[in-house]
């Protein structure tokens, strides 16, 4: 008797979530107080998920169960303050993470190259410093050269909307490296110091050789 | 007649906390993982998930983009399981050498099934829309 009421309970209840599935529209969060705090923010909880929780890995699977979680790795890295939360350059410079800069042979080296490049901007915006010392300890010449950036001073148009529809910088900040809202990593060169560095400029080209 | 209430309580809980994971349909995945489902649902598996940040840990970006030849776009890799077998793309170093083999299917095609082809977190994806706004 008791197991059957159970059983009708249960049944009734499977139907709820049936009819209840059926009926609702789009799912949506924020239908029950429609003015929680992060309505379309991820709040800092929900940063850094186990891949059986980040809602793009299939939970029901053995092989998302055995993937390490990005808290575990991230732990002893650098704190950053957007994309995966880690400060990548720092924790390569700090040699907390050594990627390999062959997939074979872990002594490779890169040749680096230390040159800054000034971009002017519009604008209240400090100017663009661009370090090709750190691009190029990650990256080869033929990544950016001659596509998406022309080796040449000058030769590259490029605007804030189409870094974000992924063109130019784009192509990697904002998918892969830091994102585009952490503006003041490249736009660093205060506006009056760079009309100094303009000045100079204007006799030599914009691109400066730093020891 | 206690238990049965007792169940009852339960059966509505469970009916309450499946409602609320119903509801929780929003991907928390980590910036800069890449989904590849170009031809993985129609060959029915699950479409793999790449996580960027497990790699950039352990090899430059210049090794893939440069070295494997993998271009700087989410579907823009014909990418296929004969390939990866004959060392190319993933497969030069997911070969039990450097890397776990292909028969470990399940660790690479582990996304939920459906999950279109995108870099998750990238800009476009976290411009906010109106609900129901088409992605």
């Amino acid at each position: 008797m008791v197991r059957s009421k159970f059983l009708a309970s249960l049944i009734f209840s499977l139907v709820i979530i049936a009819l209840s599935v059926a009926w609702m529209p789009v799912p949506d969060a924020s239908a029950a107080d429609p003015n929680t705090f992060n309505r379309l923010m991820k709040p800092p909880s929900k940063r850094n998920p186990p891949p059986t929780q980040d809602g793009i890995h299939d939970p029901g699977s053995i092989g998302t169960q055995g993937l390490q979680t990005p808290r575990e790795a991230f732990k002893p890295l650098p704190q950053g303050q957007s994309g995966n939360y880690v400060d990548w350059v720092k924790a390569f410079d700090a040699k907390k993470i050594q990627p390999r800069f062959d997939s074979k042979d872990p002594k490779a080296k890169p040749v680096i190259m230390d040159l800054t490049i000034v971009r002017q901007v519009k604008g209240s915006m400090p100017d663009v410093i661009f370090p090709h010392k750190q691009h190029t300890e990650w990256l080869d010449c033929s990544n950016c050269h001659p596509v998406p950036f022309v080796p040449q001073k000058g030769a590259n148009q490029m605007s804030m909307a189409s870094i974000m529809l992924g063109e130019s910088c784009g192509v990697c900040h904002g998918k892969v490296a830091f994102p585009v809202a952490d503006c003041r990593r490249c736009h660093t060169e205060a506006k009056g110091k760079a009309t100094k560095t303009s000045a100079k400029a204007a006799a030599k080209p914009a691109v400066s050789k730093k020891k | 007649m206690a238990l049965t209430l007792c169940k009852r309580i339960m059966v509505l809980g469970l009916t309450i906390v499946s409602l609320v994971l119903l509801t929780q349909n929003v991907s928390h995945a980590e910036y800069g993982d890449v989904v590849m489902n170009k031809y993985s649902d129609d060959s029915g598996i699950r479409p793999v998930v790449f996580p960027h940040w497990f790699h950039r840990i352990r090899f430059r970006c210049k090794v893939c983009h440069a070295d494997l030849g993998f271009k700087f776009k989410a579907g823009g890799n014909d990418i296929n399981m004969l390939k990866i077998i004959d060392g190319e793309y993933c497969g030069a170093c997911h070969n039990g050498d450097i890397a776990w083999s292909v028969e470990n299917c399940d660790l690479c095609h582990s996304a939920k099934p459906k999950t279109p082809t995108q870099v998750h977190e990238s800009t476009l994806q976290k411009l906010i829309r109106p609900a129901g706004a088409p992605k």
